[in-house]
């Protein structure tokens, strides 16, 4: 691989820092953005020494679309359905940091009824990207058939939450001041009957799959993170609680109606590969609590405040920090007081968990940095934007 | 009929039939071996695998491979033409002649050949080297690598896997198939695996890696290095690399049956029925690991090889020589 040559058309600029020169035993490999493990289209420039990683560096951009840029030429209300395409897997928690940041800058109070509606499509969506994570990370490690029984488990929730808001994936359920429209009748009903069945089946998980010695061997001491490089690199989420960090927005921030909910922050002190694995396993029992919760004690009333179409908030600038499944979502919104944002910054946990992969790559084998990936459960247009 | 007796009575003619036979055997099985694979698949994963391609989408594989036939066959550019494509025909052509030796029937043997085991230890050798071959031949990163695995594994399992073979030929006093299958009882407790489950043990986990198949699937481990040693490959050069496998899958088996399962023997109605179902019982048992196990790390793979199954392989040796020599 070389720097782009315009009389050859070889290489490019990206690789530019991976040329061989005078260590002709080691190898520079272009993983991705075509790759299996690389989810998405993820490029690792990797110098190989034989199988060893001596040098890692991701590229990005390969799914760039220019959201924060979109957000300045379309009015507040035209721009919530770009956050359900930001992270595709975690549509809700975007949804909520931008709703959030706009019901704080315009001092708009949402109803009662519509936080512990949002509490609990949050929760359902959580599980739900975390159900893929799982799936997709022991595929990464060779193992074919859990996605098959967690995609089983998510569609569930996809039935559920296509009945609430209408669409399987990039929901654009939230407004400014509330949610678009009531859940229907039977939502308490099958939100906890899909607790129970996750429940149950969570456990046959851990018999099957957690407790498995070729998969412990593919995680345990892999990839270990320290609480001081978690920090550097602004690490969140599953990442830094798996370093033994109790840094949960849900409880730090206590936005919507957290605060009400009784729940723990599954924490692990290893920081490997394996703790990040058992945070987000602990975390889908997390979320069945405060699903159980927020839909038992789910009130009546309305579930939007009144809030002009012509949405206008002050002059002036507010930010909302949410949990989101990859970590801590942050969107600062600034209004010039006219129809559309003068600025908004999006925040993505994946981008700063995505750079710890240089450090945390650095030395292992090819396989063990396809298990560091996944255990840093990537999701790229987040990552792009 | 005189003329045909003689013609049949001919070695060489023989040879050339019971190889045409074998030819037609082993795609048959792979075909059959390719629907049984996608359906153990189906039934472990909650799905009913291939449904609609004939009854119980049984011709699903026949419409796979016409259609990996129709596909373009393309040369990488940069690579060696001519390894490029010799390397799926050395996969495939030492296949057939491991087949030459099975005993698939006490009462019928077109071959006799008292090296039997040699034979077949020797040509499954072979494949490494076109997997070897290709790796290196379609000059991609990703094929060096997986090329560079499977010659590691191969050497690395190719060492317990003769010392249980040899465990269990002292045993038997044979190298010929049919002395090992016949020196065995009619019942399972008569058999080797019964009586030295060690080396049964050990053969079948070498089975798995010389086979490349998960968990010990590291020369094409999808997730790290896209396909391997076949990337390169399209249309029915991967086809051939696949039907391969499978071929490679059934020898294994075949020897693991007639070594540890008593091959046609069996408690009543001995012959080539029983074969046939050791035969698919050890490939069931070989596609569930694959469905349920994730892929082992590369050092831990040779970790298991070097540290565990060479040192157990050479007790289990030393014990079986022991044994014969009481017995003798």
């Amino acid at each position: 691989m070389q720097a782009f040559d315009s009389t050859t058309r070889r290489g490019d600029l990206s690789s530019a820092r991976f040329e061989p020169g005078s260590t002709e035993d080691k190898m520079i490999l272009s993983m991705g953005p075509q790759h299996p493990s690389t989810h998405g289209v993820l490029r690792i420039m990797l110098e190989l020494d034989g199988e060893y990683i001596v040098r890692a560096e991701p590229i990005l951009g390969y799914v760039h679309r220019m959201h924060e840029w979109m957000s300045e030429q379309s009015t507040y209300m035209q721009f919530i359905p770009n956050m359900g395409r930001v992270d595709y897997l975690h549509a809700m928690a975007w949804n909520w940091a931008y709703a959030g940041a706009l019901e704080r800058l315009a001092g708009i109070e949402v109803p009662e009824r519509a936080e512990y509606i949002r509490v609990a499509v949050t929760e359902l969506n959580r599980i739900s990207s975390h159900l893929v994570w799982w799936g997709a990370y022991l595929l990464d490690l060779g193992a074919f058939t859990p996605i098959m029984y967690s995609f089983d488990d998510r569609e569930q929730i996809l039935d559920i939450l296509q009945a609430v808001t209408g669409s399987r994936l990039t929901y654009s359920y939230f407004t400014i001041g509330g949610v678009y429209d009531d859940v229907p009748a039977d939502f308490c009903k099958r939100s906890i009957a899909f607790v129970n069945r996750l429940r149950s089946r969570l456990s046959m998980y851990r018999d099957l799959v957690t407790g498995n010695a070729i998969l412990r061997g593919r995680c345990e001491g892999i990839g270990g993170l320290s609480v001081d490089v978690a920090r550097r690199y602004g690490a969140t989420g599953p990442v830094l609680r798996a370093s033994g960090v109790a840094s949960d927005a849900r409880k730090s921030e206590s936005y919507g109606v957290y605060d009400r909910f009784e729940f723990r922050i599954p924490t692990y002190t290893e920081g490997d590969a394996m703790a990040r694995y058992r945070v987000r396993l602990d975390e889908l029992e997390t979320s069945c609590d405060i699903i159980e919760q927020a839909v038992s004690n789910l009130p009546e009333g309305p579930v939007v405040a009144k809030v002009s179409r012509n949405f206008k908030p002050p002059k002036g600038e507010a930010c909302l920090a949410v949990e989101g499944a990859r970590g801590k979502i942050i969107v600062h919104v600034r209004s010039d007081g006219g129809l559309k944002p003068y600025r908004v910054k999006l925040r993505a946990p994946g981008f700063s968990n995505m750079s710890l992969f240089c450090e945390l790559a650095r030395g292992t084998m090819l396989s063990d940095a396809v298990s560091i990936l996944g255990s840093l459960d990537l999701v790229i247009p987040e990552i792009d934007r | 009929m005189n003329a045909f007796h003689l013609l049949l009575a001919h070695p060489a003619v023989r040879l050339v039939l019971w190889l045409v036979l074998m030819f037609a055997f082993i795609g048959l099985n792979v075909l059959v071996l390719v629907w049984v694979e996608r359906k153990v698949a189906g039934y472990v994963q909650m799905r009913p695998g291939p449904l609609h391609v004939g009854p119980q989408g049984l011709l699903q594989p026949v419409a796979d491979a016409i259609k990996l036939m129709g596909k373009q066959l393309v040369t990488p550019a940069a690579g060696d033409k001519v390894l490029f494509w010799a390397a799926p025909l050395l996969a495939f052509a030492p296949v057939t002649v491991c087949f030459l030796p099975m005993p698939f029937d006490p009462r019928f043997n077109p071959l006799p050949m008292n090296l039997g085991l040699v034979l077949i230890l020797a040509f499954s050798g072979l494949g490494v080297v076109s997997l070897c071959l290709a790796g290196w031949g379609s000059n991609s990163k990703w094929g060096l690598l997986g090329a560079a695995r499977a010659v590691a594994q191969s050497v690395a399992y190719e060492v317990p896997l003769l010392l249980s073979v040899m465990a269990v030929a002292i045993c038997a006093g044979s190298l010929d198939l049919y002395a090992i299958a016949g020196h065995q009882g009619t019942w399972p407790w008569q058999w080797y695996g019964m009586r030295n489950p060690l080396a049964f043990f050990i053969f079948l986990v070498c089975a798995v890696a010389e086979t490349n198949r998960a968990p010990f699937d590291l020369p094409e481990a999808e997730s790290e290095l896209t396909a391997g040693f076949h990337t390169e490959y399209s249309g029915m050069g991967f086809g051939i690399f696949f039907m391969a496998e499978y071929a490679n899958m059934v020898i294994v088996s075949g020897v693991a049956a007639v070594l540890f399962l008593g091959g046609f023997q069996g408690p009543f109605l001995q012959g080539v029925w029983w074969f046939i179902l050791k035969i698919y019982c050890i490939l069931f048992f070989i596609i569930w690991l694959r469905w349920t196990f994730p892929r082992v790390r590369f050092d831990q793979l040779l970790n298991i090889s070097w540290k565990w199954l060479t040192p157990l392989a050479l007790l289990d040796l030393a014990l079986a020589v022991v044994v014969a020599g009481l017995r003798a």
